[in-house]
């Protein structure tokens, strides 16, 4: 730690996608010096808080060298589900309650993936697969199917309430939701489990090497067990904040999104290999992602290569470090 | 003797281990002293493995009594084992590629004191403590995965020792280290030895752990053999134990007189991996090609074989141009290339025999597109028969096999192809003593039919009992070249360390 800068500072994947970031930043300041404001900060940072909390708990599970695919389908259950039932039984419930019921329905749905893939050994993409329909499924069928706009009162309170807002003298408007204090302790809490916790290092330790971790004696099926719950839990608290801040809750919102979220955390450096990906990294790539998805119009290029975009980021993304790391392992050989 | 048992460390009493039926140990007295070597021989199969799980409790014995530490163990399971201080490095170190030196270390030891929070710091200290007992400094912020294998070797040896291991069991300690690293990992051994720490090594290669053991136990069969100090062992008798026979190797007969030049490499260089290389093969000649690892001798046998591009530099095979670079082309030139590691390299472990054979053959078997899968398997037969394979049938999955019996499949492969060239790049790698005198046997049985063969190998032994000349490199050149039948093994060893 002699150096200001981690000595694979410039090999790392969070400086390359960082290094897109501000280079797109640049190029669309330069096309429209409108862009480079707080308005459009604060807009992106709005964008950013579900996709943002989904994709932590994604890269829990690439972490622990597994992936779920579930994660939209619990998030969108959990939340219409909540409000389904506060609706039956108590309209006028606080907030924070809704949210607590969200997020335990979302763990709930968790704990049914955990209980498949830590006690029953089955792989994790094929449960996921399975569990994202059954999830929808059951959702569609017994839950309900109808948009709901008219919402308890208190989630849309929880939506108009900002942390900050106001207009800057050269008239640019701005505003932070109260959402974005959950992206924070999401990232507080996560990274304090992941650095600081012998759990946290028993994810890393897993996703690194199963047959190691049984060896030494870490506890691997509670340990992956726990990582299904959490990703449910986060799912729950996404979702719930989705229909507040869309004032709508609708059953067929978010399921599609779930390949985006995994290709921002793969983006920032997490492998589907397992045992590699860190917050910082993750963050990027979900930036990355949504500055993509809504300000590439700035730079000249139209809402249809959005896609394509993302694509090309992702194989630029993925395919330069491992080049890299196939070439020093030649050399090395 | 009695003082013995009551002194020891490790003490098993007439321990009998039955499988179904199959007895894999046949009432076995084994003492570990505290502070002492012993290296454990046999061959695979032998019971040494399941000796092995009975110490570090991940197999309970049939019969017969267990004392760690002077306390009788009727219940044995691994974390007691680790507990009273049993630590197994395996052969592929069970380590965490993703994580810090510092963190793999102290993993273990973080784990047993149950704390719940991972505190950077402390473990730091239990590593860098544990570098220092053995006199080592790795860097604690490297990656694992980023590391040597000699030193994910040590790291592995002191997560053991961070653990508070009393015996540590290493499991082939030497197979991946060159020379210089297994001198070192011998100056450990002995350190470890100083401050009480006991070792059992589970060795194929013997001369080495020979040097810093005390004691040598060899099973056969499930029975103890031998048992002495290792004083009173050298290879042969260790061979001859093991082995049950006695295995003598009689160098390759001459070339015959007049054979034509069979290959010819000239000039072959590879920036930053070897440069001018040139030889000649004849028809019927063994040539060995050594070095250290990093010589560029694994570089080489791959540019034979078409599978490291050259930049410079052309090969011929009996006259005719070979395109460098291009497998298939070495292929169609009837060049045969075994790699060095097979499990990854070389064979389909979960396929079947005849399917490991038959992949260089469906060509040869192909009647307008159809596949004549009689041809097929009869051919896989009768490889099996004139390898010695030991195999139920050709159906059998090769992972099944033992390695001796995984690396004739893999010359199977390419003998089915009638090459001219047969390169085989480290031909007994985790091989058995006796299978490994087969394999030689086999080798020069081939080059007395024709075949012109380059044995790419660090053993020396395997070496002079096999090669007509050899040619020796460092630093990707060649600098020595050597009669195989002339030169002795100790004039060999100085030559590649000079």
């Amino acid at each position: 730690m002699s150096a200001w800068l981690p000595k694979d500072f410039w090999t790392r994947n969070e400086t390359l996608v960082a290094g897109v970031i501000i280079l797109f930043c640049i190029v669309a300041t330069l096309s429209d010096p409108r862009f480079f404001t707080i308005t459009t900060v604060s807009d992106l940072l709005r964008a950013s808080i579900v996709i943002g909390i989904l994709a932590v708990g994604a890269m829990l599970v690439l972490i622990s060298g597994g992936i779920d695919v579930s994660f939209t389908a619990i998030a969108v259950f959990a939340m219409y589900a909540a409000t389904v039932l506060f609706l039956a039984i108590w309209p006028g419930a606080p907030w924070p309650l809704i949210f607590v019921v969200s997020i335990l329905f979302g763990a709930a749905l968790g704990a049914f993936n955990g209980f498949f893939i830590a006690f029953l050994g089955l792989p994790t993409l094929i449960v996921t697969l399975g569990t994202l329909s059954v999830f929808r499924g059951f959702l569609l069928t017994f839950v309900g199917s109808q948009r709901i706009s008219d919402l308890p009162p208190a989630m849309r309170d929880f939506s108009r309430g900002v942390l900050a807002r106001g207009t800057t003298e050269a008239g640019n408007f701005y505003s932070i939701p109260w959402a974005a204090l959950a992206l924070l302790i999401v990232i507080v809490l996560t990274w304090f489990i992941l650095k600081k916790t012998m759990l946290g290092r028993s994810i890393y330790a897993i996703g690194g090497s199963v047959e190691s971790a049984r060896r030494i004696g870490i506890n691997v099926k509670w340990t992956q067990f726990f990582v299904y719950v959490y990703v449910g839990a986060l799912a729950g608290l996404a979702g719930i904040i989705h229909g507040s801040v869309g004032r709508m809750a609708d059953p067929f919102s978010l399921v599609g999104l779930e390949l985006s979220v995994i290709a921002a955390v793969v983006l920032g450096g997490a492998r589907l290999i397992g045992g590699y990906g860190t917050l910082t990294g993750t963050l990027l790539g979900v930036a990355l992602i949504v500055i993509v998805q809504n300000s590439l119009i700035v730079i000249g290029i139209p809402t249809t290569w959005q896609s394509v975009t993302i694509g090309v980021l992702i194989l630029l993304g993925t395919g330069v470090p491992a080049y890299r790391a196939k070439r020093a392992a030649a050399r090395a050989g | 003797m009695s003082s013995d048992h009551d002194t020891a460390f490790i003490d098993l009493r007439a321990i009998t281990k039955r499988y179904a039926g199959v007895t894999a140990l046949d009432s076995v007295d084994f003492t570990v002293q505290p502070g002492e070597a012993v290296c454990l021989a046999g061959e695979n199969g032998s019971g040494k493995s399941t000796l092995i799980k009975i110490i570090s409790g991940v197999e309970p014995g049939t019969e017969g009594s267990v004392r760690i530490a002077g306390e009788e163990r009727p219940v044995l399971n691994p974390r007691i084992s680790a507990a009273a201080g049993v630590m197994v490095i395996f052969q592929d170190f069970s380590l965490f590629p993703n994580l810090s030196v510092a963190e793999n270390i102290a993993f273990a030891t973080q784990l047993t004191q149950q704390e719940r929070f991972y505190k950077a710091g402390a473990a730091r200290e239990i590593a860098r403590t544990a570098l220092e007992r053995i006199g080592v400094e790795i860097d604690l912020d490297a990656r694992v995965e980023a590391l040597p294998v000699a030193q994910k070797q040590l790291v592995a040896i002191c997560r053991a020792l961070a653990s508070r291991a009393q015996l540590i069991i290493m499991d082939e300690p030497t197979t991946a280290l060159t020379e210089k690293e297994v001198r070192r990992l011998q100056g450990i051994i002995r350190k470890l030895k100083d401050e009480g720490v006991a070792v059992i090594f589970v060795s194929h290669k013997l001369a080495e752990v020979l040097e810093v053991s005390e004691k040598v136990v060899v099973l056969r069969n499930g029975k103890k053999v031998a048992e002495g100090p290792a004083s009173e062992f050298d290879t042969q008798s260790l061979t001859y134990h093991m082995t049950g026979r006695d295995v003598a190797e009689v160098p390759p007969s001459d070339v015959r007189a007049g054979a034509e030049t069979l290959m010819e490499v000239r000039g072959l260089s590879k920036a930053g991996s070897f440069s001018d290389i040139s030889f000649e093969l004849k028809a019927g000649e063994i040539l060995g090609i050594t070095g250290l690892l990093g010589s560029g001798r694994t570089s080489v046998a791959k540019a034979l074989f078409g599978l490291v591009v050259p930049d410079e530099g052309a090969i011929t095979v009996e006259g005719h141009p070979v395109p460098t670079g291009d497998p298939q082309a070495a292929s169609r030139a009837r060049i045969g290339y075994v790699p060095e590691d097979r499990l990854t390299e070389g064979l389909f472990l979960s396929q079947s025999i005849l399917r490991n054979v038959a992949i260089g053959r469906l060509d040869a078997h192909t009647k307008s597109g159809v596949l004549n899968m009689g041809g097929l398997v009869s051919e896989a037969a009768d490889w099996l028969k004139r390898l010695k394979v030991k195999a139920p049938d050709v159906n059998a999955p090769v992972q099944s096999l033992s390695g001796g019996n995984q690396q004739r499949v893999a010359l199977a492969r390419w003998l089915s192809r009638a090459p001219r060239v047969l390169v085989l790049n480290g031909p007994s790698v985790g091989v058995d003593v006796g299978s490994k005198a087969d394999i030689h046997d086999i080798i020069r049985d081939l080059a007395s039919q024709g075949i012109g063969i380059i044995v790419i190998s660090d053993d020396l032994p395997e070496l002079l009992a096999t090669c007509h000349r050899i040619l020796v490199m460092r630093e990707g050149r060649i600098i020595d070249a050597l009669d195989g039948r002339a030169v002795s093994e100790d004039e060999l060893a100085r030559r590649l360390a000079s």
